[in-house]
């Protein structure tokens, strides 16, 4: 009351000076004193007039508190009416009046015993909105009575007290035992008592994350379902969301709730619904999927989340909100409902938004037409931010269903025809998309885009032009002029537009390079010399030495094919969706954020998993989560266990990456372009056998300035803002699934259980699409939940090092195994090791650091460009002094010399001549290392022999063995 | 739970502010104020705003903005919810929801504000025990305060909150025993340009004034209760019963209530009752538009259509009109653009018409909006009635209310 009426008062005084308010106090004075006069008159009727005057004069702003000891007289009262208003007066002044409200505790305590239960529990009430702590101490035995009332009203105006008492002073509630006692009301006979109690323990919950306060068993379930039916609608959505934080023993339990919680969907409040429906969502998880229940409720859950869509804008916004994550996890339920979602034309543009969006989401070959239908009227509205969306909507669709991609883009030109602005440059930012998942298809519409080249004026939609002329510049007939033309004002542009036309005219150049020799000289010196942006200027160095010292490499590197987009891209990551689904009908689903990104002071916010299908052996108790939780805030040790060999590897850092997102591929294209770059410097180096290369590599006089900046930063910065920019760099690291014949070893276990401490590693290696990979097996042997995962290597003959984080994103619990697939590269530092090809590993993880050693194939680092021209093999067969010529013998090998010639190729090891004499067959081979090391192969065969005899000629003998090695094992697979 | 209400009018100033735990400044509303800046139109101020330490959720109603201020995760539905709980039981108190009504009545609003809530738990949100606690003014209450100074907060505490029916309070009487129920029902519709049903739905509620002796328990049972896809009821149904019989058994609240909402989803063929012919044509480089529509009834089973009222928001460009209605009369907004025409009934012997041009601003190009027709109308005795229409090219919304009544006692 004060506040308002303080507000009041200021209203009213507004524009009023000092001057002015001291002249109202003044008049107040004798009106004061006559009510003082009035309040300690002997008259019960005068009594109570006078305190009426007095509240009302309150309630329009005045000053009364002067009268507090007067007034609080009048509270020994048997009249209702009086004892209601000096409450009010209480509530209002107590605070300003500390020592005076105590004169009222007495009362207090004796209202708290009338035989009127409406007037114990206004007493309780008024007592526990008074935030005064000495009256507080006094409010804990009245209280505790009132819990134990025999009313069921006092008790449920009590329950909702103890919250009120903890928010002023937490210690005392958990003092004085008034949790228990709550905790006792949950299996209250009454309904409305078991809801406010459940109300005031979720509330007090949220203060102490990790009391457990709600100690939720099947009889309490029961307690609670039987409250549900029969206490008020806010009383229901208490209940529904505690009960959401059950996890049911077993499917059973888990449909027998679900049974009785379904008629909520009935319920007139949509708050009700949605949290009915989240309790229905989570449970549903347990239920088998066979099961005739499971249909009939997937049935019923969609008639009430249509119907909240005819309610109050503010409502359809939560509701769209929640049913985005619903339909992402569960898209059967409202798959024929695509109509509620078309958006009318009073919808306020929040609502139209999220409509937009879930159309796309249940977007389907089935409704395309629909759906295209409309998206194609709405692009012709006149709100700009709809109709950007609405035309991206296209574009989405396109990406989603392939049946509809022809449409979609018919469509899209339509509106580029329309030369309405900003429709033409969203269009032709989502054509670039659908260029990048459907390549070679629809480049006929290339020439419209161009006429549309001058209207551009945003980068993004400017870049995503370039973006097209470069990667189609064969086609473009002036693409060098149209490039061109945006170079001229490079320096305006922005870092989006400059990368992008960095790389485009890099494009055009490798496609055309006769004519552009000049322009592409012309980017890459503005970029590298007149640019302060390190992105920029690194990727002008990258190409600049590609271009320069390998033009095919950097072809390759370039214009490399790219991987497909797919639509997953803007769908939310599983374990975020199965939390948020935890979370239906809270702040989480409408931000599309776990609680604990955003909520105050949760820093022990459990969070909440969906629970495992029924039948499903997998664990997901909720102390797991609690355990690992803990365990997280415990600082990584790295504290060497074994003190042998390995002991390099404690000085490597250990700390696990910051972020367990998926790895930025921009590390690996970057780090890919590089290791071209030096290429030639290591082939000469590694023939000195003893040096140590991780040195030379920052002082190596080719990197050129840009490359003194340390590589993290960039890799950081290129993640994901400019992912559109760096497309061309990022496909060779991008683990695109493409299955080559190379040869990957069978797993074998790297660290046994014994030595991990429970964690067992087997794993491989592999190079597939151009990527070596580490393929593990992690199993979890031990009885706790390990997480934290991270990895290093030691120096090692060829610089392999993780391109990326390990990808543990779940905990790993008991007796779970997970498959990780780690990309590699080779540009870490370099050691040569005995064997060559062994590697030393570290892996962390919230319990140890684990030391082991395992050897790659070399095979691994064979890379695609291997093959040697006939007259360079030539040359360099001759070139290279037989000292460095190896033989070995490749036994039991019952192979044509075709079929051998086809094997190896799968492996990168690639046939240049062949030639037969006397029934032998002589294959000449060469291969590439990853370090720019050629070796040279003679491999005869005689047909009939099982035995092949192989010669290797190398600049860097050593490799020889292990190259026999991989031939052996290649051959033999 | 919820911590603090402010009231903000159109104009962007807090007119009332209300908090149930501690004091939250109300600068904390100038994070609502930003995000009003933002928003082209009023209604696009979105409805969970966050802040660095609290949460706004707001509802616009009446043209006032009702910010609740939390501090932690409140399912914001709940508070929504409740929000439009506070501005249906202002309007049931003062008959409109308005900043002067609330301003008149601001030691009312405090008494039930402080009701409605407790420590930010809803605490009596059922009119029938608010009016108990709390007197609704009326002018005579209102004078005889003025004269003795007495508030309105009532002597007794209301029973209601102890009973298992807290939506009734005992001991009602009435001479006259009597309950009508209302069902209005609304089409939402999208028609193509040939005139086909796309899509529609119908939103139904079925509203009640009940005035009975005692404690009476109805049912009320339907002709066709299968069409009915989606119900929400009042707390009052017996849930039930419904689901084993598709019988509504209650015991009412006393006086008006909305015993429940339906759903008629698009699977089920929706006949529209009248049908619009369009024509509003602009031509590049003439100042002038064409302006041409026309009226019919369809498949209204011989009941007339009244009351029809057409309104149109006409593009920017158009300066004003020349129309010529066939019957009724028109009127054009040069300021909103908004173009209403009072129809009346239509005639199906004489379909109305308003035919005429649209004068553009000279020079200025073809406006490329589609305007939007909104017709309501109402139909009396019919059981399925009002529409929305949604036609291309020209976007067409039509609403009807119509309501029939009839008397059921138990």
């Amino acid at each position: 009351m004060q506040e308002w009426a303080s507000q009041l008062c200021e209203n009213r005084q507004f524009g009023s000076k000092m001057t002015d308010s001291k002249y109202f106090t003044t008049t107040k004075k004798g009106e004061i004193f006559e009510l003082k006069a009035e309040l300690n008159s002997d008259k019960k009727e005068k009594k109570k007039e006078a305190v009426k005057k007095v509240i009302a004069s309150m309630t329009v702003g005045k000053d009364v508190s002067a009268l507090f000891p007067d007034v609080v007289n009048c509270m020994q009262t048997d009249n209702l009416e009086l004892k209601k208003l000096v409450y009010l007066y209480l509530m209002n002044y107590a605070k300003s009046q500390p020592d005076m409200a105590i004169m009222a505790v007495n009362t207090f305590v004796k209202d708290c015993e009338d035989p009127n239960p409406l007037i114990r529990a206004l007493a309780v009430r008024t007592m526990g909105c008074i935030r005064v702590d000495k009256i507080t101490e006094y409010l804990c035995e009245p209280l505790r009575k009132c819990l134990k009332d025999e009313d069921p009203y006092v008790r449920k105006t009590a329950a909702v007290c103890v919250a009120k008492l903890h928010d002023i002073n937490a210690q005392l509630v958990e003092d004085q035992g008034f949790l228990d006692t709550l905790k006792d009301l949950i299996s209250d006979s009454n309904p409305m008592v078991v809801a406010n109690a459940v109300a005031a323990l979720s509330e007090i919950a949220e203060s102490h994350p990790n009391s457990n306060l709600l100690d939720l068993n099947p009889q309490t379930i029961n307690k609670l379902l039987t409250a549900l039916n029969e206490c008020t609608e806010w009383g229901q959505i208490f209940i529904l969301d505690c009960l959401a934080n059950y996890t049911p023993r077993d499917d059973r339990e888990s449909q027998s709730i679900c049974e009785r919680v379904t008629p909520r969907l009935s319920h007139a409040n949509s708050a009700v619904v949605l949290s009915a429906v989240k309790v229905l969502m989570k449970f549903m998880e347990m239920l088998p999927k066979d099961l005739d229940y499971y249909g009939t409720l997937l049935k019923k859950l969609a008639p009430p989340l249509v119907t909240l869509l005819s309610a109050e804008p503010e409502l359809q916004y939560v509701a769209l909100r929640n049913i985005n994550l619903i339909v992402q996890r569960r898209p059967e339920i409202l798959k024929h409902e695509m109509k509620v979602f078309f958006v009318k034309y009073n919808d306020p543009i929040y609502v139209k938004l999220e409509k937009l969006d879930i159309m796309i989401r249940l977007a389907s070959q089935a409704n395309i037409a629909q759906v295209l239908a409309e998206l194609k009227e709405y692009a012709t509205e006149v709100d700009v931010d709809f109709v950007r969306k609405a035309v991206r909507a296209i574009g989405r669709c396109a990406i989603k269903v392939e049946q509809s991609a022809e449409r979609c883009v018919s469509t899209l030109l339509d509106l580029i025809q329309t030369k309405v602005n900003y429709v033409v440059q969203e269009a032709i930012v989502v054509i670039k998309d659908i260029f990048r998942k459907y390549p070679n298809k629809y480049e006929s519409v290339i020439a419209t885009l161009c006429e549309n080249l001058d209207s551009l004026d945003e980068p993004e939609a400017r870049a995503a032009m370039i973006w097209i002329v470069g990667e189609y510049a064969e086609r473009i007939d002036n693409a060098d002029e149209l490039l061109e033309s945006f170079l001229e004002g490079f320096h305006d542009e922005s870092t989006q537009v400059q990368l992008q036309l960095l790389t485009a005219i890099v494009k055009l150049f490798l496609k055309k390079p006769t004519e552009t020799q000049e322009l592409v000289q012309q980017v890459l010196s503005l970029a590298t010399q007149d640019s302060d942006n390190p992105d920029l200027r690194d990727r002008g160095y990258i190409y600049w030495r590609l271009l320069s010292t390998d033009p095919v490499a950097a072809k390759e590197v370039v214009l490399a094919e790219k991987p497909l987009i797919s639509e997953e891209t803007d769908l939310i990551e599983p374990t975020l969706l199965e939390e948020l689904i935890c979370h239906i009908g809270t702040l989480a689903s409408v931000y599309h954020k776990p609680p604990s990104a955003f909520v105050e002071g949760s820093r022990g916010v459990q969070h909440k998993r969906l629970p495992g299908s029924a039948g499903s052996g997998e664990s997901v108790e909720s102390p797991d989560t609690g355990s690992a939780a803990g365990v997280s805030d415990a600082p990584p040790a790295v504290i060497p266990s074994q003190g042998d060999l390995l002991g390099d590897l404690l000085n490597l850092d250990l700390t696990p990456p910051a972020t367990t997102g998926p790895p930025p591929p921009a590390t690996s294209g970057m780090q890919l372009g590089a290791m071209d770059l030096l290429g030639g410097g290591l082939d000469s180096l590694m023939g000195d056998e003893s040096e140590p290369l991780g040195g030379d590599l920052g002082g190596s006089s080719a990197m050129g300035a840009g490359f003194g900046a340390p590589p993290a930063a960039p890799a950081a910065s290129f993640s994901a803002p400019v992912s559109g920019g760096l497309d061309d760099l990022f496909d060779l690291g991008g683990g695109v699934g493409m299955p080559m014949g190379a040869y990957s070893p069978p797993k074998t276990v790297w660290l046994p259980a014994m030595k991990g401490k429970g964690l067992e590693i087997s794993g491989t290696f592999a190079r597939r699409a151009g990527v070596i990979q580490m393929e593990m097996t992690l199993t979890n042997k031990a009885m706790s939940v390990m997480t934290d995962f991270a990895i290093q290597f030691n120096r090692n003959s060829f610089g392999l090092a993780p391109a990326g984080p390990l990808q543990v994103l779940t905990p790993l619990s008991p007796n779970q195994s997970i498959e990780v697939t780690l990309p590699l590269n080779t540009v870490g530092p370099v050691m040569k090791m005995d064997p060559l090809n062994n590697l030393q590993v570290a892996v962390k993880n919230n319990i140890d650091v684990f030391y082991f050693s395992c050897q790659y194939p070399i095979s691994m680092l064979f890379v695609e460009d291997g093959k040697m021209e006939r007259q360079v093999f030539l040359a360099t067969w001759k070139d290279i002094s037989n000292d460095n010529e190896a033989q070995f013998q490749i036994k039991d090998c019952h192979l044509s010399s075709d079929a051998v010639s086809n094997k190896l190729q799968g492996s990168n090891i690639f046939t240049i001549a062949k030639r037969t004499v006397d029934g032998q067959d002589m294959l000449y081979q060469s291969t590439k290392l990853s370090n720019g090391i050629w070796v040279l192969a003679e491999l005869r065969v005689q047909t009939g022999n099982p035995t092949f005899t192989v010669c290797l000629k190398c600049r860097a003998p050593e490799v020889s063995q292990c190259v026999f090695q991989s031939y052996d094992a290649v051959l033999k697979n | 739970m919820i911590h603090s209400l402010f009231l903000i009018n159109a104009s962007g100033d807090i007119f009332l502010e209300k908090h149930w735990k501690s004091v939250v400044s109300r600068s904390v509303c100038d994070y609502f104020f930003e995000a009003q800046e933002r928003a082209t139109e009023p209604e696009n101020v979105p409805p969970v705003i966050p802040t660095p330490h609290h949460y706004l959720i707001s509802v616009l109603r009446h043209r006032i903005y009702f910010v609740a201020v939390i501090q932690s995760e409140v399912p914001p539905l709940f508070v929504i919810e409740f929000l439009h709980r506070v501005v249906d039981t202002f309007q049931d108190y003062f008959g409109v929801c308005t900043e002067a009504a609330i301003k008149d009545n601001v030691v009312v609003v405090y008494e039930l504000l402080e009701e409605m809530l407790d420590n930010g738990f809803p605490l009596a949100t059922e009119s029938n025990i608010l009016k108990e606690l709390i007197k609704p003014p009326t002018i005579l209450r209102t004078m005889v305060n003025t004269i003795t100074g007495s508030t309105n907060v009532g002597e007794q505490l209301p029973t209601g909150q102890l009973s298992v029916v807290p939506w009734r309070r005992t001991g009602v009487k009435y001479t006259n025993n009597e309950a009508y129920f209302d069902v209005v029902e609304e089409i939402d519709a999208i028609i193509d340009k040939s005139g086909s049903t796309i899509t529609a739905e119908i939103q139904g509620v079925i509203d009640a004034c009940v005035k009975l002796t005692g404690m009476p328990d109805l049912t009320l049972s339907f002709m066709n209760p299968r069409l009915l896809d989606d119900v929400s009821f009042h707390p009052c149904v017996r849930f039930k019963r419904w689901e084993a019989e598709r019988i509504l058994s209650f015991i009412p609240p006393d006086g008006n209530f909305r015993l429940l909402s339906y759903h008629v989803s698009s699977q089920n063929l929706v006949a529209i009752p009248v049908y619009v012919k369009h024509n509003i044509t602009f031509r590049e480089g003439s100042s002038q538009g064409r302006f041409d529509l026309t009226l019919g009834p369809k498949q209204t089973m011989g009941k007339a259509v009244e009351s029809v009222l057409v309104s149109s928001q006409l593009p920017r460009g158009v300066l004003n009109a020349n129309l010529n209605p066939s019957q009724g009369t028109y009127t054009f907004d040069p300021v909103t653009k908004l173009l209403t025409w009072d129809v009346g009934k239509i005639n199906p012997q004489k379909l109305p018409s308003l035919k005429g041009t649209m004068n553009l601003q000279a020079g200025a190009s073809k406006p490329d909006e589609n305007p939007t027709i909104n017709i309501q109308f109402k139909i009396q005795q019919m059981a399925i009635s009002g529409t929305q229409l949604h036609t291309h090219p020209h976007t067409l919304q039509l609403q009807s209310q119509s309501s029939s009544s009839q008397l059921t006692t138990a």
